[in-house]
Order: C-alpha cells, then sequence, then structure tokens
C-alpha cells in the first residue's frame, strides 16, 4: 500500500500510456473489420481465403509478432505504434470473422424484405444489416477489447511502457505490492472498458436486453418486424 | 529484410545446436513444458467440463470466471506467482494452466451443449443410465468442440511458454530475452521464428485432429458442412 | 394392462399439467391421447415410463406400481418412439435399431441380426441399414425409430407425435404401417397426436382431453363420433359442424354427402340405397 502512495504519479504515467496503446486498436480493429467482414460475406470466393489468411495471423504469438513486425512496417522495436500495429492486427483476425458471422446470421428474409420495400444497397446496410448484426458485433468486440487492454503489457519484457512495466520492474525489484498494483489496474481498466462497451451496446441497440439472451433473441425478433414494416 | 534472413542463418546455424542453450534443447524444453500444461490442465478442465455440460449446473459461474481468466495479464500472473514460489519451472506451469483451463472447459461444456436435446431425452426414454448417455451419447458427439477447446489452448499454451524464460522457467523464450538484453536482433528473430512455426504446427495438427473426431453420421449426408465452429477466445498470448 | 390412478403432475414452475388423471389402457390395444397443446398428453405418456415422475398418485402396469420399479430397467422393457425420431446421429441405422439389446448385454452379433429382421418388418430395405441417420429421408427415419422401439420386443409401445413431422403422403403410409405391424405384433400402444383424424384412425380406444390433462371422452372413435359428450368434443371432433358434420344432397347426377358447408365431402356406397330412399 506504501509502495502505491509514494508511486502515484509513476503508475498516472503508466495508465496513459497503456490506454494510448490498447485503445487506438480497439477502435481501428472494428473500423477496418467491418468493411473486410462485408466483403467476406457478400463475396463467397473472398471468404475462405481471408478467414484462413487472419486464422494464421491470429496463430502468430505476440511476444514473436511485436519482435518481427518492426522489419516489416520499419518501426523501432521500442516504438509504442509497433504494439498498436501489432495489436490491431489481432482484433482484425477476430473481428472479421466476427462481422461475417455477424453479417450471416441476419435473417435473409428480413434482407430480401427490405430489399424490396425500397432500400438501396448502401442503407440497407447501415439501416438494416448493420444494426441487426449488432448483438454479435457487440459480442466480438468485447472480447478484444479486454484481450487487447491484458497483451498491451507483454510490450514491457521488450521496453515499451505500460502497465506492464509495472510486472518487469517490480520482478527484478522483488515488490509484489508493485506487480499486484500492475495486475488489478489492468483488470480495472479492461472491465471498465467492456463495462463501457456494454453502455454503449444499450444506447445504440435499445431492441436488444444485453445478458438475457432469450429476451434478446424475442427481442431482436420485434425488431425485424419492426424493420420490415 | 536482411534482417530477417540473419535471423533464419541463426535458426540454421549449427553452432546453436546441443548444450543447454541449443535450439534443439530448448526446443524440446518448450514442448514438454506445454504438453504437461495440456495434460495437467485436461485433468481439471475435462470432467469439470463434462459434469456442467450434463447436469446444465455452474455454466454461468464457469463463463464468469473465464471471461475475468481472459482479462487477467498473464505476464502479471507468471511474475506473482514467480515472485511466491521461487524462480523456475512451477510458475510458469502454474500460470500456463490457470491460462489453459478456461479454453479447454469452455470446449468440453459446449461439446455437449451442442448435443441435439433430443438425441439425449430418446437416449434416456429407450433405457440408458447417465453415465451410458455421457459415455455413448455426449463424449462422442462432443469430442469436435473438445479438441477444438485443446486447440485453443494448445496455441496459446505454446505462445505463452515464451513467456516463461522470464522467470527461468526455460523454453525459447531464451533466445528472445537474451537477443533484448545484448540487443542481438537475429537471435531475437530466431526464436521468435521457431515460436511461430511451433505454434502453426500445432493449429495445423489439431485442426486435422478436430476434421478425424468428427463422428461419421454427424457429416454423413451433408458433406459440405464440416466446418466445426471452436470457442475461440484470445486470452492475453504472451 | 396400464392404470392411471388419481394422477397429478405439477412440474417445479408450478404448471400444473395433468390433475386428478385416472384411465385404464386395456393390453394389446391401441390407445390414444387426443389433444392440444397444454393437454398433458404427453406429460402422460412420459409418466408411464418413468421419464416424468408424477406429483401424486399412481401409475401401475400390470398391476405392478412403477414407482417401485427402476426407471432405467423399466425404460428398456417398454418401446419409445417420438417426433423427429430421436435417432443418435453418430450411430449407422443398423446400431440405432440395436442399442436397447445391446445396453441389455445381448451379443453384439445377434443383437444386429435381430435388428436387420426388424428393419424388414417395419419395410426398411437391408440396405439401409449401414446408412446414418442423416442420410435418410424424414419418413424412412420414422420407420428406424419405429424399429428400434420394437427392439427389446417390449409389450409396451409409446409413440409420441411419431407422425408429427413427416409430410400428409409419408404420414399416412406411416399410419398405414402402424395399423398392419399392430395387427401383427399385438402390443399395448399409447400414442399421442393432436391430430383428431389419425386418433379415430388408430385408436381402439380414443382419449380426448382438455386443459390440464381433464378427460373430455373416452370410447372408440364410434362411440365418440355418434355420441360426443359434450360441445367441446363435439367442436373438436368436427362433429357439430366442419367436414365430419355430413348430410346427403341429391344432384341431378347422383346423391352426394356434402358437409356443414355445403362442399362435396364424398359418397354413399354400400347401404347408400338404404339411407338414401
Amino acid at each position: 500500500m506504501t509502495w502505491l502512495l509514494n508511486n502515484g504519479e509513476l503508475i498516472g504515467q503508466l495508465i496513459v500510456a497503456h490506454l494510448l496503446i490498447s485503445l487506438p486498436p480497439i477502435i481501428l480493429s472494428f473500423v477496418i473489420s467491418v468493411p473486410i467482414g462485408w466483403v467476406a460475406n457478400r463475396y463467397r470466393w473472398s471468404r475462405g481465403t481471408l478467414l484462413t489468411v487472419l486464422g494464421l495471423l491470429y496463430a502468430i504469438p505476440s511476444l514473436p509478432l511485436f519482435i518481427i513486425l518492426p522489419l516489416i512496417i520499419g518501426t523501432g522495436l521500442r516504438d509504442s505504434i509497433n504494439l498498436v500495429v501489432a495489436l490491431t492486427l489481432y482484433g482484425i483476425a477476430l473481428m472479421v470473422r466476427t462481422t461475417a458471422d455477424g453479417l450471416a446470421s441476419v435473417d435473409p428474409g428480413i434482407r430480401q424484405s427490405a430489399t424490396a420495400v425500397g432500400f438501396s444497397v448502401r442503407s440497407q446496410f447501415f439501416r438494416v444489416e448493420l444494426p441487426l448484426a449488432g448483438p454479435v458485433l457487440l459480442a466480438g468486440m468485447r472480447v478484444v477489447a479486454v484481450s487487447t487492454i491484458s497483451l498491451t503489457t507483454v510490450g514491457a519484457v521488450i521496453g515499451v511502457d505500460s502497465l506492464g512495466a509495472l510486472f518487469t520492474d517490480g520482478f527484478q525489484r522483488g515488490i509484489a505490492a508493485e506487480i499486484l498494483t500492475g495486475i488489478v489496474l489492468t483488470i480495472i481498466i479492461a472491465l471498465s472498458v467492456d463495462g463501457l462497451l456494454v453502455l454503449l451496446g444499450r444506447v445504440l441497440m435499445p431492441w436488444v436486453a444485453v445478458n438475457s439472451g432469450r429476451l434478446a433473441r424475442r427481442e431482436l425478433r420485434r425488431a425485424r418486424g419492426a424493420v420490415i414494416a | 529484410m536482411n534482417l530477417f534472413l540473419q535471423g533464419i542463418l541463426w535458426v540454421l546455424d549449427p553452432a546453436h545446436y546441443g548444450g543447454v542453450d541449443g535450439i534443439d534443447t530448448r526446443v524440446g524444453q518448450h514442448l514438454l513444458i506445454s504438453l504437461g500444461v495440456l495434460v495437467v490442465s485436461s485433468i481439471i478442465a475435462i470432467p469439470l467440463g463434462y459434469v456442467i455440460g450434463h447436469t446444465g449446473r455452474g455454466r454461468s459461474l464457469a463463463i464468469g470466471a473465464s471471461g475475468a481468466i481472459r482479462a487477467l495479464p498473464t505476464l502479471g500472473l507468471l511474475i506473482i506467482i514467480a515472485l511466491i514460489v521461487n524462480v523456475g519451472l512451477l510458475a510458469p506451469f502454474i500460470a500456463l494452466v490457470v491460462l489453459a483451463i478456461p479454453s479447454i472447459l469452455a470446449g468440453a461444456y459446449s461439446g455437449f451443449e451442442a448435443v441435439d436435446r433430443r438425441a439425449i431425452d430418446a437416449a434416456r426414454a429407450v433405457g440408458m443410465t447417465e453415465f451410458q448417455i455421457v459415455g455413448r451419447v455426449e463424449i462422442p458427439l462432443g469430442l469436435p468442440l473438445l479438441i477444438g477447446g485443446l486447440r485453443t489452448a494448445s496455441l496459446q499454451v505454446i505462445a505463452t511458454a515464451t513467456l516463461a524464460d522470464y522467470v527461468g522457467g526455460g523454453g525459447l523464450g531464451h533466445f528472445i530475452f537474451a537477443g533484448v538484453k545484448t540487443n542481438d536482433y537475429p537471435q531475437m528473430l530466431a526464436g521468435s521464428i521457431i515460436v511461430i512455426l511451433l505454434a502453426i504446427a500445432s493449429e495445423v495438427l489439431f485442426s486435422s485432429v478436430q476434421r478425424l473426431v468428427i463422428p461419421a453420421g454427424v457429416t454423413a449426408g451433408r458433406p459440405q458442412d464440416i466446418r466445426v465452429k471452436s470457442p475461440r477466445s484470445r486470452t492475453a498470448l504472451g | 394392462m396400464i392404470e392411471f390412478r388419481n394422477v397429478t403432475k405439477q412440474f417445479p414452475d408450478g404448471t400444473l399439467a395433468v390433475e386428478d388423471f385416472s384411465l385404464v389402457l386395456p393390453s394389446r390395444k391401441t390407445t390414444v391421447l387426443v389433444g392440444s397443446s397444454g393437454s398433458g398428453k404427453t406429460t402422460l405418456l412420459r409418466m408411464i415410463n418413468r421419464m416424468v415422475d408424477p406429483s401424486s398418485g399412481s401409475i401401475e402396469i400390470d398391476g405392478e406400481d412403477t414407482s417401485r420399479l427402476e426407471p432405467v430397467a423399466l425404460r428398456r422393457r417398454i418401446g419409445y418412439v417420438m417426433q423427429n425420431s430421436g435417432l443418435l446421429p453418430h450411430l449407422k441405422v443398423i446400431d440405432n435399431v440395436a442399442t436397447v439389446p445391446i445396453l441389455n448385454h445381448v451379443p453384439k452379433k445377434q443383437a444386429r441380426e435381430d435388428a436387420l429382421r426388424l428393419l424388414d418388418t417395419v419395410g426398411l430395405d437391408s440396405a439401409l441399414a449401414d446408412k446414418y441417420p442423416s442420410q435418410l429421408s424424414g419418413g424412412q427415419q420414422q420407420r428406424v425409430g419405429v424399429a428400434r422401439g420394437l427392439a427389446a420386443d417390449p409389450n409396451i409401445l409409446l409413440m409420441d407425435e411419431p407422425f408429427g413431422a413427416v409430410d400428409p403422403i409419408v404420414r399416412a403410409e406411416l399410419q398405414t404401417e402402424l395399423i398392419r405391424l399392430q395387427r401383427e405384433l399385438d402390443k399395448t400402444v399409447v400414442f399421442v397426436t393432436h391430430d383428431i383424424d389419425e386418433a379415430f384412425l388408430l385408436g381402439d380406444q380414443v382419449v380426448i382431453l382438455e386443459k390440464g390433462g381433464r378427460i373430455a371422452q373416452v370410447g372408440s372413435p364410434t362411440e365418440i363420433l355418434a355420441a360426443p359428450a359434450n360441445e367441446f368434443v363435439a367442436t373438436f371432433v368436427g362433429a357439430d359442424k366442419g367436414k365430419r358434420a355430413l348430410s346427403i344432397r341429391n344432384t341431378p347426377t347422383g346423391d352426394i354427402l356434402v358437409d356443414a358447408e355445403g362442399r362435396p365431402a364424398g359418397v354413399l356406397v354400400g347401404e347408400t340405397d338404404v339411407v338414401a330412399r
């Protein structure tokens, strides 16, 4: 506890550094994945190829990726950009599949009726398909957010500062309180962002009762009915 | 790319084989740790997952715990355990088991849950005991998803075992940490390349096993649908 | 003989599925329980082989109280056929049929031979024996389900809407097959359906159920049609109006039967002359 009180400033800096590394990948992976996922769902030929490539990318362990990536994108090993790109790649690997699955889960009957009532391809995507795939996308984004925030700490072993620095520093100096602080803060940030996403989901998709599967499905069906009408 | 080539040459250099820090020794350690972790976590997680899957009890608890573990930074866990039990193999072993259990657990219970309720109902109606339902219906039909869980766990463990050497646990992380310390980029790359190859080998191995264990009748009649969804979730991969 | 004595079943969620139900189901006859959803018909069926245990009351099979019997052993000597066949997807047709004998420790070879014979009994080609359920049509799957129900040579066969999920043509085929089988095998059949036509076609004894397992009427199809006990039964069987309230109409080309709406429903044959003139 005394360690915590004496190092408030350091902890504050590390929290900021941690957020600066982990938040951009969470947002970027969503923005980038939605169009790729749309392509994967829309064009059959692209689905297999895209998903295989992303599956392989996903299989690459993070520490090795942190080390190899600078060779490809020309950053320094200890640049935080390096981590941001690596974490974004993982986010994309997960979210493209999720987006494709989510879009595929939209009832074809709904899609046809939307076309029939005169939605353009573009407005149909934004006003029918994307909202209906929303719950699946949200579930995917929650996984991406929590893993990204947790993975960010690994950068500490190659010298990129984040809350992970509390682990390496605490280990070298044998201060358990420092390591525990790092663990607890990482979890708090992860759960806070997760909670924010759930909240965002409720605001954007008021028809879905989050955390209540059966109700969610029923509400979803009603919402689909409303879209048709 | 020049550096990349140097990394590959580092892997191929005969001078880097044999002895305590030889690539062969380190690959052996890495695989042994990973295998040991998978065995121990399977012994814990599979029976537990089967009980959850068969009875339907404790499911939300298991999901909650898995979510919490996903948020838990593995590096921190590994280091705090190392501080308690001392450096060496034990700390990474415990941390990796904690990491591997949720995926295997999810594979085990979701495999059971994926079995058509009507098939289980019918099995009970014709007079199977609960043990027979588990052994003859749920286990064989749930096998592909269990293997899917093991596949995710294996990938996580092979990846995260790289961190083991940070606390003196051995394995391929040695080349990465030694390289970082001395700014020896080719050595870091060499370690990274080998870990990536192991991870991909694990994926290939498990995906083919997964295809093999799908019960014949499940795919018969609809051969186009052999894709099995595995409950994949990336926990903090090291 | 199966006898229900004052059986009540309340589920943990409070639903009263069956209330104070008493009935005798005679041996070697087909008893059909017919009612809409919520009438407790499936619950009644599943209480016979203890898939569901009654909250109060008792069920006796040939004078033996089933609550004293071990459920698993009881189920193995009662055949069970359900909607959507309930076949195990990872077992070949022949092994699905042989499931119960193998559970009863009949040698595998003999169990398979018996199963092959049973496939023939239910009108399936033996070439299907090595297929998996997913490779069969819905009607074929139901036949396999019947064969499995018969595999342990049970005295009692429970059938839970077995033909509910197949198309009308296949359903008619399966119904005819069941009538033939029953003539050959002479089992005590308890059959659950919501289709009154099916009930009248198959049942020696038909039990019409209202909500909560209340018996509206028990009797042979003839008795029920000739004298519906109340308005509910009359409406349910269609004797008040609809297709079973027929009358004769003279037309220039001969006499025909018409339903309550005046639509042609059939012609009179046999005793026609006596009735018509």
